[in-house]
């Protein structure tokens, strides 16, 4: 029985078992209840509608091969424009997942909270499941939010799109899929490293950097590995048309999702094992 | 009751507890003493499980820590004062502590008036002071109501009217029954507060002893007393195994009668006092001499003689 007042024999104060519930109610309230947690949420959010809506209603056809830094598929459509930010979008949601575990080692909060829970993975699964859902509940409102206000700029575009054509909706919600994973992939790489800065660092390094050091491989070898890198993999969850060399977004959200689940994984296992 | 048994924690070939074992028991305070170093916060944090012991074992009212299920229930601890975020406020951080145990919110307004934090409960703990600080790890490691409560140099950082709250605070935890264990470097401090004393030097066991009897043992030298009638008081305290020595014609120094005794057997036969002083050699410098070899390894002599002044 978790609702149990276990040894009465102090004062009246009734203390109850530790259960996944109200560890993730504790969790819940140590995100919101950092400043840190609303700023780089509220930047992840709105770099996701100002870089979609600016790309939007810059776009002229002529320039279409320069669409910036997004899932470039070399064809230039109404979603990858109104997702222009989602790269900018994931560092924000994946700091804030590194923030929200390794920036407990930094403060020492840590020891609190694992002498609460010392049974200590409830609180991994716990900080998973408060981001998760809370960046995919906010991105995927900022996706249609740079969206529709995309297609304001992109009236009378031949590009442009609407909410019901085949497959923007999946691709907006895909990138609150794949921007949620992230945080969660920020919050495993936080406790796999215990540090901010070389959780942050290692986030970039595997989302933007690996697949530009991956094309100095030989092309044959390059081909094949390509679409599996973790960014590459999720970028297909988004992507409205596939090129020839990328990954459905079904499999590119399974191989993400598989990346996510290997580093969590990995943070599980370092956190039981050693010494806080 | 916390039982570390043959405790041991190696870092590579350091070893920073070295089969150790102690018991704090309900009731008492126990007064866990050493010199900086010699493996007071890591033993701390191998009881509540934040590091897993090289061999040996330690229980928490007999089990390892992880396994209770309401385990600020069992124990409250105050390991650094730092264990904190800084940007989240006094009430925020015990709340979020509190979430993990269904412990209500009329609890953590409880523990931040018995820190004496409610003017402050509201600011980023960022902003608070080494004392504040100390006052909030205090309040969290009451959030449960306790059976044990453990607190690493709670008075570190802390005023004298601090100091004094700390004590009573302790004083009053143990005499509900509770086992507190509360760790110092400093010997006279710890006196003052704890009832037992499990003292050690790098990493081993160097006493595990009453304060009462580590203060009597170091006492030896006897008491001085000054008086105008010396020499009746000296046939008056005469006995067996009391040894009376005297350095001028107003002034004895006794062995083997305390203080207490001898001011009674002066007052019952009309004979002045205007001096009764126990000739404790001081609690510090007992300890210091206690220690002193598990010290000398890491400094120079000099250094622990300055380290004493």
């Amino acid at each position: 029985m978790t609702s149990t007042t276990l040894a009465p024999e102090f004062s009246g104060t009734p203390v109850r078992t530790v259960t996944s519930r109200r560890v993730l109610r504790s969790e819940w309230a140590k995100f919101w209840s950092l400043r840190s947690s609303w700023i780089t949420l509220a930047v992840g959010v709105v770099l996701l509608i100002v870089f979609g809506a600016i790309a939007s209603a810059t776009y002229s056809p002529d320039a279409a091969t320069n669409q910036g830094p997004g899932p470039s598929t070399g064809i230039s459509d109404a979603v990858s424009l109104a997702l222009t930010g989602v790269t900018f979008a994931s560092l924000a949601v994946g700091v804030l997942g590194v923030l929200l575990s390794a920036g407990e080692y930094s403060t020492g909060m840590i020891r609190s909270t694992l002498a609460a829970v010392p049974r200590r993975l409830p609180v991994l699964w716990a900080k998973s499941a408060v981001i998760g859902p809370i960046a995919l509940i906010l991105t995927t409102i900022a996706a249609l939010a740079a969206f529709q206000l995309g297609t304001l700029g992109l009236d009378g575009e031949k590009i442009a799109l609407s909410l019901s054509d085949d497959g923007v909706l999946r691709s907006l919600a895909g990138a609150g899929v794949y921007l949620a994973l992230v945080a969660v992939f920020g919050v495993a790489l936080g406790m796999l490293l215990r540090s901010s800065a070389g959780a942050i660092a290692a986030l970039v390094g595997i989302l933007l950097i690996l697949p530009g050091l991956a094309s100095l491989l030989p092309d044959s070898l390059y081909d094949n590995i390509n679409p599996y890198f973790p960014g590459n993999a999720g970028s297909a969850v988004y992507a409205l048309h596939q090129s020839s060399d990328s990954l459905s977004p079904g499999t590119g959200l399974a191989v993400f999702a598989g990346w996510v689940a290997l580093t969590l994984a990995g943070a599980a296992f370092r956190l039981v094992r050693t010494d806080a | 009751m916390i039982e570390a048994r043959e405790l041991t924690k190696r870092y590579g070939d350091k070893t920073v507890v070295d089969h150790l074992s102690f018991i704090v028991k309900p009731g008492e305070v126990t007064g866990f003493l050493g010199p900086n170093g010699a493996g007071k916060s890591t033993t701390m944090r191998m009881i509540i499980g934040l590091d897993s012991p090289t061999a040996g074992s330690v229980t928490v009212n007999g089990k390892s820590y992880a396994r209770h299920a309401a385990p600020l229930q069992e124990i409250g601890t105050l390991l650094e004062a730092k264990s904190v975020h800084p940007g989240r406020t006094a009430f925020n951080h015990l709340m979020a502590l509190a979430h993990t145990h269904g412990i209500s919110r009329r609890r953590v307004d409880e523990v931040i008036e018995l820190a004496g934090l409610t003017s402050v409960a509201g600011q980023r703990v960022g902003a608070f002071s080494l004392g504040m600080g100390q006052r909030l790890g205090i309040a969290s490691a009451l959030l449960g109501d306790p059976a044990i409560v453990m607190l690493d140099e709670p008075v570190n950082g802390l005023d004298p009217e601090g100091v004094l709250w700390v004590r009573n605070l302790l004083r009053g935890l143990a005499d509900e029954g509770r086992a507190v264990m509360l760790s110092s470097h400093l010997m006279s401090e710890t006196a003052l507060i704890a009832d037992h004393l499990v003292i050690i030097g790098r990493g081993r066991l160097l006493a595990d002893t009453t304060v009462d009897d580590f203060t009597r043992e170091a006492g030896g030298s006897g008491v001085k007393v000054a008086t105008t009638e010396a020499v009746k008081l000296r046939s008056l305290l005469a006995g067996p195994e009391v040894t009376i020595s005297s350095s001028s014609a107003e002034e004895l120094v006794v062995v083997g009668r305390d203080a207490r005794e001898i001011g009674v057997i002066a007052a019952q036969h009309g004979v002045a006092l205007y001096e009764l002083t126990p000739q404790a050699v001081s609690l510090e410098t007992a300890f210091m001499e206690l220690t002193h070899d598990a010290v000398e390894y890491q400094s120079a002599p000099a250094d622990t003689e300055r380290k004493a002044a």
